[in-house]
């Protein structure tokens, strides 16, 4: 007789809170800082009830200080605890910036390990939920040119608590950053217990032959939208691949999708220059050059900052746009 | 403000004691002792300086003139401690317990140069200004959290205090009070800009004001004022009480770097005249002799022993053979991720070739 998971059906953002508290109970030295965490439960509700769980010794609210929480969250790390430390945006990020390039992902690789720095540092980020300006910053690409750190990103609830424990246990410094449009977007069924979706792992979601769709964060919602569409309307069929770790990157299974498709259209709202969309397009032609069929497209945000939100919609990359490029890649 | 903030002194440059505050604790051999570390420091600064100028170390951050201020206050740690050192502040780190030797492979540029030795929290070097404040923080605050008596010290320059980590760093330990002493060393000058031209403020004590924590300045060569004003200031955190800054007065006589050029931004005269009226180590030379402890056949063989750790520093240094380039690769992360993983195979598959 097998014993069912006991599941809850949970939205990204309450998944992120029960990771945490799934932590936080299990172990002592979790600890969550950063500016509103603690009474307010942040500005995204991500650490609701965490303070009154865990008292306000363990769920920090900190001064307003960006570079003060990751400089602190280092220390921490360094000496026995495993901090979880919040931006607020990943737009506001900036001035911890130069404590996340120059110490947290270097001091193992400087001190030949006798130093490290398990921390977690979790932001939310993306344009399409009409933020003010600079919150809709999508900037993983600074981080994945950062050596020493990985970069996680999920895309829906049931990832989001495996991939942040799995962040939370990682002994080395982890970017985990949250979309914002995929916070409440939809709900999914969340084992209640503890589990752990591998980092450098990503998801196929759909099987196809005809061409390798490959995304991550809010994007997976629109390539999977486009997918659906362009198979009513072109009966071409997509593989679709959540990447969920943009750092270190799955390479198998990019190569065995575009191996199989001969095709690929990889879509982020980033800027498309220095974009992480270059490192997939590198990837394939180190491993998969000869199976090609067509040039690999991109389709990604402008080289522009990300606008204010009546144009927002202008920025950001949509079904339509998908579309398009897939049918250059299947008419070339 | 400056009046606010006066400048402690226990020693002055005659060698002769104007504050009897601790005058019971200043024991010859508490004295002789300070002595030998000082000195130990600067044969290393100097040595180090020379096996610079031979090229058989890189670049080198002396820190000649500042002996008093770094020995007096790394005296006060205990094991267990977290020391948070910039690149100036060997003989900190030297004295809190670091080998010679690791010292000198760091500026021949071996990373096994920022490893301290076991039980010792001695972070390596830090390179950005003032972004070691916070980390000193996170450190005693973790202590604080753990229920230790544990603390930090932290040592920064004159010019961090313009940056936001300074601030922010102040700003954390303060709120949290955290068992930190953030120690300054004000040495006139952030590579060539003078202190007149970094800030307003006439004192760098006095931005703890700020903070409602207290702020401290006190003569940076005169090691005794440096000693027992750390030690209270790190009691003090121990005993739950939080932070404290310390600025320390004192001077670099020579450049910033072996790589820079000190008479293009002040006058060479008054780096020479320093050496003869605050000079850190001729001031407890003084007071030794004042107090009949000082003989010449003693400091000659102290400068003997030390002269001989040095040599033997170095020649460790000299056969610590190569570098190992792999290093670069297998500490990124605790597991290689498969890009690192593979640029080592290819780095080790190409070395097998050029052999």
């Amino acid at each position: 007789m097998s014993t069912a998971v006991k599941t809850q059906k949970l939205t990204m953002v309450q998944a992120i809170t029960d990771a945490m508290a799934t932590m936080m109970r299990e172990h002592d030295d979790v600890l969550v800082l950063g500016e509103d965490v603690g009474k307010n439960g942040g500005v995204f509700r991500a650490t609701d009830g965490l303070e009154a769980e865990f008292g306000d010794k363990r769920v920090i609210d900190t001064p307003l200080a960006e570079s003060g929480i990751i400089g602190t969250s280092i220390g921490l790390a360094m000496n026995g605890f495993r901090p979880i430390a919040e931006m607020q945006f990943l737009g506001f990020i900036y001035p911890a910036f130069n404590q996340i390039m120059t110490h947290a992902s270097r001091i193992r690789s400087r001190t030949l390990g006798h130093f490290t720095v398990p921390m977690v540092i979790r932001a939310p980020f993306g344009a399409g939920v009409r933020a003010p300006e600079i919150h809709s910053d999508s900037v993983e690409a600074l981080f994945t040119h950062m050596p020493g750190i990985k970069v996680v990103i999920p895309s829906n609830a049931y990832d989001a608590k495996g991939l942040l424990i799995a962040s939370i246990e990682d002994p080395d410094p982890v970017l985990f950053l949250e979309p914002m449009r995929c916070y409440r977007s939809h709900k999914l069924e969340v084992p209640e217990e503890k589990y752990t979706v591998e980092i450098g792992k990503g998801a196929r979601l759909q099987e196809g032959e005809d061409v390798t769709l490959i995304a991550w964060g809010a994007m997976v919602d629109v390539i999977k939208k486009a997918a659906k569409e362009i198979e009513e309307e072109e009966g071409v069929k997509c593989d679709v691949l959540d990447l969920r770790t943009l750092y270190p990157m799955d390479r198998d299974l990019i190569s065995e999708s575009v191996q199989k498709t001969g095709r690929a259209v990889i879509v982020h709202e980033a800027p498309g220059t220095g974009g992480v969309g270059n490192d997939v397009v590198s990837l394939i032609n180190d491993t998969s050059f000869l199976h090609m069929r067509s040039p690999i497209k991109r389709v990604t945000g402008h080289d522009t900052p990300v606008p204010m939100c009546a144009i927002e919609d202008d920025y950001l990359p949509d079904a339509n746009r998908v579309k398009h490029a897939i049918m250059e890649t299947i008419r070339f | 403000m400056e009046t606010q903030f006066p400048m402690k002194q226990i020693l002055n440059e005659d060698g002769v004691v104007v504050n009897s505050e601790y005058e019971s604790q200043m024991t010859e051999e508490l004295t002789k002792e300070l002595y030998i570390k000082m000195l130990r420091a600067r044969m290393f600064d100097r040595k180090s300086v020379n096996l610079q100028r031979q090229g058989r170390i890189g670049t080198y951050v002396p820190f000649e003139g500042q002996e008093a201020a770094q020995v007096g206050s790394s005296l006060v740690l205990e094991e267990g401690d977290w020391m948070f050192p910039t690149y100036r502040d060997h003989a900190a780190t030297l004295t809190y317990g670091h080998s010679a030797r690791n010292l000198f492979l760091y500026w021949k540029g071996y990373p096994m140069g920022c490893v301290p030795p076991e039980g010792k929290n001695i972070f390596p070097p830090a390179v950005p200004i003032a972004s070691q404040l916070l980390h000193a923080t996170g450190t005693a605050w973790a202590e604080q959290l753990k229920g230790t008596d544990r603390g930090s010290i932290v040592y920064f320059g004159d010019g961090a205090t313009s940056e936001g980590d300074f601030h922010e760093g102040l700003n954390f330990a303060s709120v949290y009070n955290a068992p930190v002493v953030f120690f300054n060393q004000n040495n006139g000058f952030a590579i060539s800009v003078p202190m007149e031209k970094q800030m307003k403020s006439k004192t760098i004590a006095q931005k703890a004001v700020a903070y409602d924590i207290p702020g401290v300045r006190v003569d940076g060569n005169d090691i005794f004022v440096v000693y027992f004003e750390t030690k209270k200031a790190m009691e003090n955190a121990r005993q739950g009480n939080g932070p404290t800054l310390i600025e320390a007065v004192t001077y670099r006589y020579g450049a910033h770097t072996t790589a820079d050029d000190p008479s293009k931004y002040r006058d060479q005269e008054e780096s020479k005249r320093r050496r003869e009226t605050t000079d850190p180590l001729l001031r407890l030379e003084r007071y030794l002799k004042n107090k009949g402890y000082f003989e010449e056949a003693w400091k000659t063989k102290v400068e003997e022993e030390i002269t001989k750790e040095i040599e033997q520093a170095v020649e460790d240094m000299e056969a610590f053979g190569p570098a190992e380039p792999t290093d670069m690769f297998t500490h990124v992360f605790k597991k290689p991720t498969w890009s690192v993983q593979d640029q080592l195979d290819t780095f080790k598959a190409r070395e097998k070739e050029e052999v």
